[in-house]
């Protein structure tokens, strides 16, 4: 993990070309192509059932993409989630996924893993090695739950945390496989509004660290606040990708949230004729 | 409990509104109440020494005055301990420690303890010898305490306040409400701290008690002496729980965890020394053996939570490979290898076995994996049973066997033949009992060790998540093979000694359910009851599961039947198994309070909440 705070140069970590899922006969995702460079918050957005979350699970390897690949800085990445995760992508999920009955710490030290590398026998016969690495592991563990702010916490179960802190935990758990792109799917979904706040300036310090993020969220005015760049994904289709001003303004946009107006704006007298119409076939047109 | 429910029926009809806080279930003035129980625990004591019955028909001699023996102990035992848990509540001076936790649900407790004893034993009496006639005195003077003494302790006020809520509009469901509160207490509080040495000589006196325990019930020469025991032992051990010891003693043995391995090691080294008969030691040889297995099917069931149905077959990969390569006459293969190379056989073929069956069956999941390992246990006895020369090649002999497998010699130590060690005499099933010990030990050390590991927590990440765990970058299949693949080598590396002690190994020792306790049911069981994730809960478990058909032989008929009700009932009374593990507690008694770490104060919590928000 380095800190790219003085390069402005900037990097593409996660390079996305082509990505298609098909389950069958339904297209879940047609051909999307997204990039995520260095220091960037992107959102992905769209209406429910779009595809977000099957893309992500395409882009971390819990889906095969039918089409496509997902390179991660550079290298193509396999199909296999926890290689993706060791390569550097780590993930969180829409419904919280954590270890229930393992205690806060454990969770974060679950995350560790690809990190660490002490295997059956180290632990067996505790090679020199292994109290060495339990420690780190233990200090970078309590360091995440510091920056989350669950320190206090370490030693409660998972599922007795109430729900933010268990999304927070989640983002304690992906953090420590020291990802260098971060995927969040629906962070704040269920949050009140000041806890929506905390959790985008928990992204901001995220972003910070010198990690990228790729946050899928409905929730326009935290996207809006949050990403530099936010990409618009329509019935398994990328529609709009760019700065945030430009995607709400965009009509394709509104088109896909709110519909299409009429062909041709209808007048004054057109609407009153219209009116007039509906009500007559309100009245008798119960026979069709 | 049907006697003191008249009584009950009136405090409930003169007090119709909910009854004050810490009301007993006998209304009975608090000393007047004490004093009774105390009373009544000291008849019950005494009685113990008068003769029960007139004819040493009845099993264990009850028939000596001023020499209690037999099933009148466990009433003596029981007694003394209600009347040690009574004064306690008197705060007598020296008494105190006993009652940490609860001060009046133990009394209650042990007193149902002597009640059921005694009961039980006025009841065999009447039964076996053909009429309540044939007791004498003694065993009326027994009886009568310990109902005084019950009832006195359903008069003390209940450790907890009663929280009056709605009462439940049935009578009796409202009164059996009321005695399991009444028998429930609070949590001790924090021990003060004794000097290092204190502790460990307490973890070392818990240790040697359990071990005497554990060694009586083994000697006990007939069942109803057994029975007996079981009452006595259950009662007790909930009444010294419901006082708090055992949070006690268990907060010691977390905090000198390295001691009390060593005490509980040492406590059993020591039990092959308490039994003189080979047959007793036998018992305590196979415990080990199936304990060994249950808590090596633990790596797999209670950590990476793989359910396999077909463990036994591991076991017997090991028990055939050690026999085949024992030298054995009747071994097709006829080579002899040292006992070490044998292990390395036993243990490498098992790991082997485990490997080949794992990596195709371990791409399912739950119900599915329960199955299929299902099916390859029975596929490995039916295949033992066919490679005997007629329906395949001949290699196990079929259902005959190995059998004649030679007894051990370790640096000229024969196992086979009775050793004279400190003056107390080690039979051939003690040694074999040692060895198994080394073998136990070597087991717990690596469940232990691997279960605090990154690679143990990995196994309950999977158990818990495997979709979250493999996001998490975890080889989820890997690991997965590499819990079934050790849990294997360690079932192996138990049926190398089952081999030598059990003389033969059959195809129908390693079976899905059987009567002989290591079988596939009876090894889940084991885990299940005792405690899945823990160490302790398996022994315990398998100890249980192998000793209770092992000593009641006349309920062989029903013994599946028993198994499966007690099975039941402890899935609805106590779900964690006897031993839970700290999580497991966390899981099922959420109380709010329950997992808030004892001894650590919260002054990060600001600091980390206002990094969060920079």
């Amino acid at each position: 993990m380095t800190t790219t705070t003085t390069a402005p140069a900037t990097t593409t970590v996660l390079d996305a070309s082509g990505v298609t899922m098909r389950f069958g006969g339904l297209t879940a995702v047609r051909d999307v192509d997204l990039t995520v460079n260095t220091g960037e918050i992107v959102g992905l957005i769209g209406p429910n059932g779009a595809g977000k979350t099957t893309f992500f699970n395409c882009l971390t390897g819990l889906y095969v993409p039918t089409e496509g690949k997902v390179a991660y800085k550079g290298t193509v990445l396999p199909p296999k989630p926890h290689l993706v995760t060791q390569a550097g992508i780590a993930r969180t999920f829409q419904n919280i996924r954590l270890f229930a009955n393992m205690t806060v710490l454990e969770n974060v030290l679950v995350g560790r893993h690809t990190r660490t590398k002490e295997g059956l026998w180290s632990a067996l016969l505790r090679l020199p090695g292994f109290r060495r690495a339990e420690e780190t592991s233990r200090e970078r563990a309590m360091e995440l739950l510091e920056f989350t702010g669950l320190a206090a916490k370490a030693d409660h179960l998972a599922r007795n945390l109430p729900y933010g802190e268990q999304r927070k935990l989640e983002i304690a758990r992906a953090l420590a496989s020291e990802p260098g792109l971060l995927l969040l799917d629906e962070p704040t979904a269920g949050m009140n509004p000041q806890e929506t706040r905390a959790a985008e300036e928990l992204i901001f310090a995220i972003r910070d660290k010198g990690i990228a993020v790729l946050v899928i969220e409905h929730d326009i005015r935290f996207i809006m606040n949050l990403c530099d760049r936010v990409a618009v994904l329509v019935q398994g289709e990328k529609i709009v990708e760019g700065p945030a001003e430009v995607v709400q303004a965009d009509e394709r946009v509104i088109a896909a949230y709110l519909g299409t107006p009429f062909e041709g704006e209808p007048g004054a007298a057109e609407a009153a004729e219209v009116e007039a119409a509906e009500a007559h076939s309100t009245t008798e047109g119960d026979d069709k | 409990m049907t006697t003191e429910t008249p009584m009950n029926k009136t405090t409930d009809t003169a007090t119709p509104v909910t009854p004050p806080p810490t009301t007993p279930l006998v209304p009975l003035p608090h000393p007047a109440a004490r004093a009774l129980t105390v009373a009544g625990s000291a008849l019950a004591l005494i009685g113990t020494f008068l003769a029960w019955t007139w004819t040493k028909e009845f099993p264990g001699n009850l028939t000596v005055t001023g020499y209690p023996g037999g099933l009148q102990v466990l009433t003596l035992v029981g007694a003394l301990l209600t009347l040690l848990f009574t004064l306690s509540g008197y705060d007598i001076p020296g008494l105190r420690w006993l009652t940490p936790g609860g001060k009046n649900s133990p009394v209650l407790l042990s007193a149902l303890g002597v009640l059921a004893t005694t009961g039980y034993a006025m009841g065999a009496i009447s039964y076996e010898l053909g009429g309540a006639v044939n007791l004498e005195p003694g065993a009326w003077v027994s009886g009568i305490g310990a109902l005084a003494a019950v009832i006195g302790a359903l008069g003390l006020p209940t450790d907890q306040p009663h929280d009056p809520g709605d009462p439940h509009p049935h009578h009796w469901v409202n009164l059996w409400f009321r005695l399991r509160h009444a028998l429930s207490s609070p949590e001790p509080g924090r021990a003060k701290d004794l000097p290092a040495w204190a502790e460990i000589l307490i973890i070392t006196g818990g240790f040697g008690a359990g071990l005497f325990i554990f060694a009586y019930g083994i000697r006990t020469e007939y069942s109803e002496a057994f029975i007996g025991f079981l009452i006595i032992a259950a009662f007790g051990f909930s009444a010294v729980n419901r006082a708090g010891l055992l949070k006690r003693l268990s907060a010691l043995t977390a905090k000198h965890r390295n001691v009390t391995l060593a005490a509980a090691f040492v406590a059993a080294i020591c039990f092959p020394f308490t039994q003189s008969n080979d047959q007793f030691a036998l018992i305590g040889a196979n415990i080990l053996i199936f304990a060994t297995v249950a808590l090596g099917l633990n790596v797999v069931v209670g950590l990476a939570g793989l359910l396999d149905l077909g463990y036994v077959a591991f076991l017997g990969v090991g028990a055939y490979a050690a026999a085949l390569v024992s030298g054995s006459p009747q071994s097709t293969i006829g080579v002899q290898f040292p006992f070490w190379a044998a292990v390395l056989t036993g243990a490498l073929a098992s790991l082997i076995f485990g490997v080949v069956i794992g990596a195709p069956t371990l791409r399912l999941r739950g119900d599915y994996l329960a199955i299929v390992t299902l099916g390859f246990g029975e596929i490995f006895r039916i295949t033992m049973n066919n490679l005997n020369g007629r329906s395949g090649p001949d290699v196990t002999n079929g259902s005959n066997g190995v059998p004649n497998i030679p007894d051990l010699e370790l640096f000229g130590f024969n196992f086979g033949v009775p050793h004279n060690v400190l003056g107390t005499e080690l039979t051939r099933s003690g040694n074999y009992y040692l060895l198994m010990l080394l073998f136990t030990a070597v087991v717990v050390m690596v469940f232990r060790r691997s279960a605090e590991s990154r690679i143990g927590r990995a196994w309950v990440a999977i158990r818990e998540d495997e979709t979250a765990a493999t996001a998490m970058g975890i080889n989820s299949f890997r690991l997965k093979l590499l819990a079934f693949a050790l849990g294997a080598c360690l079932a192996g590396l138990a049926g190398t000694v089952q081999a030598h002690v059990s003389y033969s190994v059959t195809p129908e020792q390693y079976q899905f359910a059987g009567s002989v306790p290591p079988n596939s049911a009876f090894l889940l069981a084991a885990v299940i009851l005792g405690g899945m994730g823990t160490i302790s809960g398996p022994l315990i478990g398998a100890a249980l599961l192998y000793l209770i058909p092992a000593k009641l032989q006349f309920m062989a008929e029903y013994q599946l039947l028993l198994f499966g009700i007690a099975l039941m009932l402890l899935m609805r009374f106590r779900p964690e198994g006897l031993v839970a593990d700290r999580r497991k507690q966390l899981e099922f008694h959420e109380t709010g309070q329950l997992d808030v770490p004892e001894d650590k104060p919260l002054p990060e919590g600001a600091t980390g909440v206002a990094k969060a928000g920079a």
